[in-house]
Parts: C-alpha cells; sequence; structure tokens
C-alpha cells in the first residue's frame, strides 16, 4: 500500500488538519485509528505517501501536533 | 405580540438554525470525536467548522483555543476558578452579572482578594478608576463588555491595557455583546473571554465558549471538569492537547450546528448593521420612554456608548406590575426585577427593587417600539 498516515492528540487536529490538507488539494480520507499504531484519538487521517513531505510541511506551518507513519 | 426580552434569551431563532439543529440529528447523529465511523466523523465536522469558524469571527488565528462551553456561566467559571490561586487579587467592576460575582465571591471564601472598582449612576467605567485599583497588582482583571441591565459599553480596550501594564490577566464577559459589537482579540488585546450562544448570536441555549488568546499560556488555566476527551485514552489523568483539556464529556453536538447557523446568520447579516438597527431602535425607545411624566430611564445619554438594552423605573409603580401589565394587556414580553444583577442595580441605584428592562433585537421593528411606548404610555398613567 501506497499510503500514509497521521495521528493526532485531539479529534479537533485531526479535522483541522483534514481542512488544511484537503483546501491544499491533497487526497486524504479520514480513518478511525489503526491500533497498532496508536490508541489515541478515534481518527486518523490517510494520504498519499508520494504527498509525505507535503503533508509534514502543510501541518507544521499550521502548527498541528502530529506524527506521520507509514500505514503497513 | 412583540418580545422584548432578547438581553435574556434572543427569539425568534433565524429558520436556519432549526434546520441546522435538525440536519444534524437527522444526518449526523455520531458523537463526535470519540469514534473512526462515517457519523462520527460527520458530527465531528460540523462542531469543528463552528469552532473555526467562532475563532475567526473572534479574532484568534488557533481554532483549538475556542473552547466550547455549556453558556458564558460556565465559561467564566472555568477561567475564575481555574486562573487563581489563594493570595491573589481580582480587580473587577461595578456593573458585574452574578456569573461574575458569585465565583467570586466564592474565590473570596478560599483566599482571593477581590476589589470591585464602583461604576457611574449611568454604568459607566472609568479607566483611571481600575488604574487606582490596580496599583496594588492583580493577577486578573475581569470586566462585563456591556451591561445586561442598561447596556452600558465598558472601555475594555483601556482597560486590558492598564491591566497589562499592572502584570494582570484580562478576562471579558461578552454575554452582551458576541453578536452584536466587533470583538477582535489582537484588537481589544484581552487574554480570554466568555460567550454565550444563545443571545445575540443566535443560536440555542446550552452553547456558549471560553476563547483563549493566541499568547494565553494554557498551562496558567487549571481545567473544571475533567473526563472523557476521545483523546490519550490509555491515561487515567487529563490531557493537556486543547481543546481537550477543557472539553470533557459529550459536547452538545446538536446546540453546536445550531450555533453555526445562528453565527452564519450573524455574518450574513453583518455586526454594522445589526448595530446600526439596534442603536435606530433604543434611540427611539430611550427618547420616547424620557418624554413619559413619571419615568426614569438608566443608562448613558451618549446612544453610542450602550447596546439596545435599556432600563427604566417609574415612581410609586412596582415594577413587577408594569411588567404584568405589559404581558397581560399589550402581549409584550420583557424581564422586570434585578436581572440576575445585584451589584449592577446597586451601582445603577435601582436595587433592590429593580427596573423594567426593554431589550428589542434584530427582528424588532420600529413600529413595534411605537406600539410599546403607547403602551408603556397607558400603563404609566393608571
Amino acid at each position: 500500500m501506497n499510503q500514509g498516515v497521521v495521528l493526532f492528540h485531539t479529534t479537533t487536529s485531526a479535522l483541522r488538519a483534514e481542512k488544511i490538507l484537503q483546501k491544499a488539494g491533497l487526497s486524504v480520507k479520514l480513518i478511525p485509528t489503526p491500533r497498532e499504531l496508536s490508541s489515541d484519538c478515534g481518527m486518523a487521517l490517510r494520504f498519499e505517501l508520494p504527498d509525505w513531505e507535503t503533508v509534514e510541511k502543510g501541518l507544521a506551518a499550521a502548527r498541528v501536533e502530529c506524527e506521520l507513519h507509514w500505514l503497513g | 405580540m412583540i418580545y422584548l426580552d432578547n438581553a435574556a434569551t434572543s427569539w425568534p431563532k433565524p429558520g436556519s438554525v432549526t434546520a441546522a439543529m435538525t440536519d444534524f440529528l437527522e444526518r449526523a447523529g455520531g458523537n463526535p470525536g470519540r469514534s473512526g465511523h462515517r457519523l462520527s466523523i460527520a458530527a465531528g465536522r460540523i462542531v469543528y467548522d463552528t469552532r473555526e469558524a467562532l475563532a475567526e469571527f473572534f479574532g484568534i488565528g488557533d481554532p483549538l483555543r475556542m473552547i466550547f462551553t455549556l453558556n458564558a456561566t460556565h465559561a467564566l467559571n472555568i477561567a475564575i476558578q481555574g486562573l487563581l490561586q489563594p493570595g491573589q487579587r481580582v480587580v473587577t467592576g461595578g456593573m458585574e452579572h452574578n456569573a461574575v460575582m458569585r465565583p467570586l465571591r466564592e474565590m473570596e471564601k478560599r483566599g482571593i482578594k477581590v476589589e470591585v472598582v464602583p461604576a457611574e449612576k449611568d454604568g459607566t467605567l472609568s479607566p483611571s478608576a481600575f488604574a487606582a485599583a490596580l496599583e496594588g497588582g492583580a493577577r486578573l482583571v475581569v470586566v462585563n463588555h456591556a451591561s445586561n441591565i442598561c447596556g452600558t459599553i465598558a472601555p475594555v480596550k483601556e482597560i486590558a491595557a492598564l491591566a497589562h501594564a499592572a502584570g494582570a490577566l484580562v478576562l471579558v464577559d461578552a454575554a452582551q455583546t458576541a453578536g452584536v459589537l466587533p470583538i477582535d482579540f489582537p484588537t481589544l488585546d484581552i487574554d480570554l473571554l466568555a460567550f454565550t450562544g444563545h443571545k445575540a448570536l443566535h443560536g440555542p441555549p446550552g452553547t456558549g465558549g471560553l476563547v483563549l488568546s493566541d499568547s494565553f499560556d494554557p498551562a496558567l488555566l487549571n481545567p473544571l471538569v475533567r473526563g472523557g476527551t476521545g483523546s490519550r485514552s490509555e491515561y487515567e489523568v487529563q490531557p493537556d492537547d486543547l481543546p481537550d483539556r477543557y472539553e470533557s464529556g459529550t459536547p452538545n453536538g446538536v446546540g453546536i450546528a445550531g450555533l453555526g447557523a445562528g453565527l452564519a446568520w450573524v455574518r450574513e447579516r453583518g455586526l454594522e448593521a445589526i448595530r446600526a438597527h439596534e442603536l435606530a431602535l433604543s434611540a427611539r425607545l430611550r427618547r420616547g420612554l424620557a418624554e413619559i411624566p413619571g419615568l426614569t430611564v438608566y443608562g448613558p445619554q451618549n446612544l453610542e456608548l450602550a447596546t439596545a438594552v435599556i432600563s427604566f423605573t417609574q415612581a410609586g409603580k412596582r415594577v413587577s406590575e408594569i411588567g404584568y401589565r405589559l404581558d397581560d394587556e399589550y402581549e409584550i414580553f420583557c424581564r422586570v426585577g434585578l436581572h440576575c444583577a445585584p451589584a449592577a442595580h446597586r451601582s445603577l441605584g435601582t436595587f433592590p427593587e429593580g427596573t423594567v428592562r426593554l431589550a428589542p433585537g434584530p427582528t424588532t421593528t420600529l413600529g413595534d417600539i411605537e406600539t410599546v411606548l403607547g403602551a408603556v404610555r397607558k400603563v404609566a398613567r393608571a
């Protein structure tokens, strides 16, 4: 799978990140947080691996606290 | 029938508010932020969109600093109980509501010193009086943006500057002004603001918020309520992340959906247009009441210094009788008495009898005001 996932500490951050990345034209989707990665907030944001850097920079610029992971 | 009790809660609500609430229950019924399925996400998006719109409305860059509460009272309690430590001093004004005075009096029992800066007879607060009170230093200044009795607007920006110079934080009670007057955090330079959703923002009851400035350090503010947040669930201690630190328990999603629609209605109409309409109504109302023999009208002479909340009394007649007759004989609905603000009534010289309060709203017309003046004239005469 050529996908990554962003994990957040709060749902509000996940929803905020979704909006920011959609505005930037990226294809992202909110999914239930994969349990193997975290027991944190219920939602995570899936993205296409080639967008890794754009996602990382876009969310850092908006100061969204998060972690990027490979999605198995 | 004429509804003049908008300072208690606005009515009627825009149809879009009802529609948004119905839509939330019918279409987005999940628990926002607790699960990852699509109904939960749909509910979460509505809550988030409202949060973001409110943050923008108040001039806040980070939407996570817009904390949802049940009402302004809840927000004021989070701030007052969460910020103050025994031995610290609070300075507030003489026009406060009990939503501020009761928590402050409770904090007094816990070793906090409370100083009340007296207001003038028209509800005006003078920055120089605050400057004098702040000479003794303070942890917090609490100020009511506009009186819920006579509409007098406080000079928040000037008071905030003085408070900051004295090293104090500034908490503003915007229960009467959010949706009526422009409130921009960077312009006013305040630290915390409490607002309600069900008054001039035209949302339903059970909605409100505590807004934290972009520079405020949340470590200074202890949560009032702790519990489930849907985040960091592996820990049994409250998370520090915003907004979850202050938002335990399932939020009022349906109410927040309605509040979002109410705010959209306000923004579409525009604060300037809303204010201009209310000023035209209050100008006519104030002038008309002042012409009726035996009536005393409270609040500043300069209408620009007040919101459209007007109070009057009549010598020799109980306010309860006036209110009852306006309702019973003329179907005019207002609120009489102390309006949960004994401190402010003391400042105005209307304690303990209180006043008759008339609070028009965006759907009130000048024709309504003429009808009301005619009714008050007749009630005053006999």
